[in-house]
């Protein structure tokens, strides 16, 4: 039931955001995300909030990493 | 998401396998405590993969299923209150309680309504004046906050018919019952990565000191749990308990403060029950003095007999992982995803409804 998606910021709108993921649009709140997501940032949605941010430089670093282990002996 | 394909990658995934058979020598029984994760083990094929070395085995991760006897009959109770409409989160109205479900309720009448979010059991309540709108609020400590942020605005809206009933459960105070009850023989958590997006990993710092247990905290697709399961297998060949985090893409030590503030702002611990658990101190969520205008129970005559659970379900070992579903007499016999029994073949995150689905 934590089940939580990462998507799209499309528009935001005070404390309301339009967000979407693979052409599936919904209406999240931003009451719980800090710091506060812009348009075009990735944020992890649980039961209609943000709940985070997602680290685009977290994400590449852990992409970098795997990209390097399948080069090499782990 | 962007680098989806990377989190499914086939090439780097058996790189992982075979690294994971290569460097695991002594025989390993892990936990994972999320149903996101078990679905995901199970519809990936992850345990198949794994040397015989790795054992996996699902706990109390799903809120559907830890959801007690008793709370489901306190919500039927409610549901038969006239001019009330019941809302709540997909799985819970197919749960049984002693006699009744919420589905079945509604099958009788009842106004039982399934929602996405609190927010929208709030608009139901602002369009539906002449009812008592009552959210059945259950989940972990990563929907916890969204229920409080609708309290808030309930509060600031002025709500006079928006109540909400609490069967919050949260993990930590779960996970010590279990270590405590000396029927786990346990080399590693897989914590869960939402849970652990709010509360950070703090708790489980504890536990790794206290029980000399590794822990690693895990995303969702099947490279993040291999490397996981890679993670625990190196830290335990090497003697070492130390909480990692695998799932870095969307969490952190510290977790989420503003939601954590949010929900401190508006609930306080208490005792809560669990399925198969019992009644665990401090493991629930109580709405503080401030907010008891919302609380069902300050409203509502919630007085139920002592709960009768089917005497052949098993979901309370399973939820302990001290049986499979395998071991449970009822399993695909009189239980069934089209007539469960118990909450753990409901909820589609639950473990017996999982080994169905996987043909386990």
């Amino acid at each position: 039931m934590c089940l939580a998606v990462p998507m799209e910021v499309k528009k935001i709108t005070d404390n309301w955001a339009v967000v979407e993921y693979e052409g599936t649009r919904r209406e999240v709140r931003l009451d719980l995300v800090d710091p506060k997501p812009e348009v075009g940032d990735y944020v992890i949605i649980h039961a209609g909030f943000a709940l985070h941010r997602i680290d685009e430089e977290e994400a590449k670093e852990n992409l970098k990493y795997w990209k390097e282990i399948l080069n090499k002996d782990i | 998401m962007k680098h989806l394909s990377e989190y499914r990658d086939k090439e780097l995934a058996q790189k992982l396998i075979a690294a994971i058979r290569d460097q695991s020598k002594r025989p390993i029984r892990l936990m994972e405590v999320c149903g996101t994760h078990t679905v995901s083990i199970f519809r990936h094929g992850i345990r198949q993969v794994l040397p015989p070395t790795i054992q996996l085995i699902s706990g109390p991760g799903c809120p559907v299923c830890v959801t007690a006897t008793e709370e489901i009959d306190r919500a039927v109770k409610l549901a038969r209150n006239p001019g009330v409409m019941i809302t709540t989160f997909g799985d819970l109205v197919r749960v049984p309680g002693s006699q009744s479900s919420l589905q079945m309720e509604r099958a009788s009448g009842a106004d039982v309504r399934m929602v996405y979010s609190t927010f929208d059991a709030l608009k139901l309540a602002r369009e539906n004046q002449n009812k008592k709108v009552i959210f059945l609020a259950i989940g972990f400590e990563t929907t916890a906050p969204t229920i409080a942020a609708a309290v808030l605005e309930a509060k600031l809206l002025g709500l006079e018919n928006y109540f909400i009933l609490s069967a919050h459960k949260l993990l930590p105070p779960a996970l010590e019952v279990l270590l405590n009850s000396g029927d786990l023989n346990l080399q590693g958590f897989i914590y869960p990565g939402h849970v652990t997006t709010i509360i950070g990993t703090g708790a489980y710092e504890q536990v790794a000191e206290k029980y000399h247990l590794p822990g690693v905290v895990c995303g969702f697709e099947p490279v993040d749990i291999l490397e996981t399961i890679l993670m625990l297998v190196r830290q335990i060949e090497q003697g070492q308990a130390k909480v990692e985090i695998q799932y870095k893409r969307g969490s952190s030590a510290i977790g989420n403060p503003k939601a954590l503030n949010v929900l401190n702002r508006v609930f306080v611990p208490c005792d809560a029950p669990w399925r198969g658990l019992g009644t665990i101190p401090d493991s629930g969520l109580a709405l503080r003095p401030e907010f008891r205008a919302f609380a069902a129970e300050d409203h509502f005559d919630l007085q139920v007999p002592p709960a009768q659970d089917h005497p052949g379900c098993a979901c309370g070992e399973v939820l302990r992982g001290i049986k499979t579903p395998l071991q449970c007499l009822l399993f695909r016999t009189a239980c069934r995803p089209d007539s469960p029994i118990g909450p753990c073949m409901v909820s589609t995150e639950g473990t017996c409804a999982a080994y169905f689905k996987y043909n386990e």
